[in-house]
């Protein structure tokens, strides 16, 4: 089984993570800018982090001969200081023309707020000046349904972006036909509790077909599995899925998307 | 929205009763003695044991639409639609009223 991690916090992993992930047939790994866990006191501290993505850590991927990609932008979360995130937005354009960085994300809402609203609509202005992939974050839980809402409109306003350029991430259940609806992608996180099992993901997948659909451990600092999309491919090929399907799935359908941006290549 | 698709035809042997009725058995029993635990300590008028009682509710019910995990899931949503002014509460899985 070989698949790509098209959203993975690999500064929050140990280094015997990508060894594991090499070891399961992971070719490349794709780590968008999120929330640490604990609010950044200055926005210089973001330069820093963005170095720490497109500089350090493919570095360490490639000791497992894994190819590692970013994605750059300021989280939801501490987008509700406005004049910070204003800050933090001036910096990034110093790294959205670096190779290996494959656009803007994970952007989004957190707490579906009228400033968390305003910062993702500058991010999506930006990602319309440079032409760039997004990856959007949908809020947890309770605020899933309405943030995914929120963003699948304010997204409208942006009509240089093509629809197939965004991909929505964290979809369940309850959201993933209004995404595929719209003509974006849809990411499923795979989360042992907060938000999608294997089992749950293979009936989405059934039900939904496979077309514009990804499937991620989002693996961070929190109770999360860096190999729970090989894991999905055991639960698909148990259901009977051919191996050219599930391959589809964890390989083709994110090298489709990513491959978009011109800068995203893997070894066959 | 349209309506779920069916399942392909899959695995011959493949029966997700016998693959899956233990662990969802397992489960269950996990939240009934969640909402057991709940009682014994006075908690089971919080808003989350409130949401989960009514969830449960939408599951007993007879259901052909394939929407059982979908209905529950927007049972616990937030249902308003306007951005809020300013950030609440972290998410913790049950909408409250304010």
């Amino acid at each position: 089984m070989r698949y790509i991690e098209p959203h993975a916090h690999m500064v929050s992993r140990t280094t015997d993570d990508y060894e594991r992930m090499a070891l399961a047939g992971c070719r490349a790994v794709c780590e968008p800018a999120f929330w640490a866990g604990f609010d950044r006191s200055s926005p210089e501290a973001f330069r820093d982090y963005f170095l720490q993505l497109t500089d350090y850590e493919p570095r360490r991927a490639a000791k497992h001969g894994l190819k590692h990609y970013s994605w750059i932008c300021l989280n939801p979360k501490e987008s509700e200081d406005a004049g910070f995130a204003r800050e933090v937005l001036k910096i990034m354009p110093e790294f959205l023309d670096k190779p290996n960085v494959l656009g803007i994300g994970e952007i989004g809402l957190n707490k579906n707020t009228r400033t968390e609203l305003a910062i993702f609509e500058k991010h999506l202005a930006l990602a319309e000046k440079h032409n760039a992939l997004v990856l959007v974050h949908t809020p947890h839980l309770e605020d899933k349904l309405k943030g995914t809402r929120l963003i699948l409109d304010a997204l409208r306003n942006f009509p240089k972006i093509l629809p197939e350029r965004v991909i929505i991430d964290h979809v369940e259940e309850h959201t993933v036909r209004e995404v595929l609806a719209r003509g974006h992608w849809a990411g499923i996180t795979l989360y042992p509790i907060s938000k999608c099992t294997a089992p749950r993901a293979a009936d989405i997948l059934e039900t939904c077909g496979a077309e514009r659909l990804w499937v991620n451990s989002a693996c961070d600092w929190g109770v999360s599995d860096p190999l729970a999309p090989p894991k999905l491919g055991l639960e698909l090929h148990a259901r009977g899925h051919s191996w050219a399907a599930v391959d589809r799935v964890l390989f083709r359908n994110p090298r489709e998307f990513l491959g978009q941006g011109g800068k995203f290549s893997v070894e066959e | 929205m349209a309506k779920p698709r069916p399942s392909p035809s899959l695995a011959p042997g493949f029966d997700p009763v016998e693959k899956g009725f233990l662990d969802a058995r397992g489960k269950l029993i996990e939240v009934a003695a969640f909402l057991d635990r709940a009682d014994r300590h006075g908690r089971s008028t919080d808003y989350r044991v409130k949401a989960l009682n009514t969830a449960l509710k939408k599951i007993s019910k007879p259901d052909r639409s394939g929407e059982r995990a979908a209905s529950i899931l927007r049972s616990l949503s937030d249902p308003s639609s306007v951005p809020a002014a300013k950030a609440g509460a972290p998410a913790a899985g049950a909408w409250k009223k304010a």
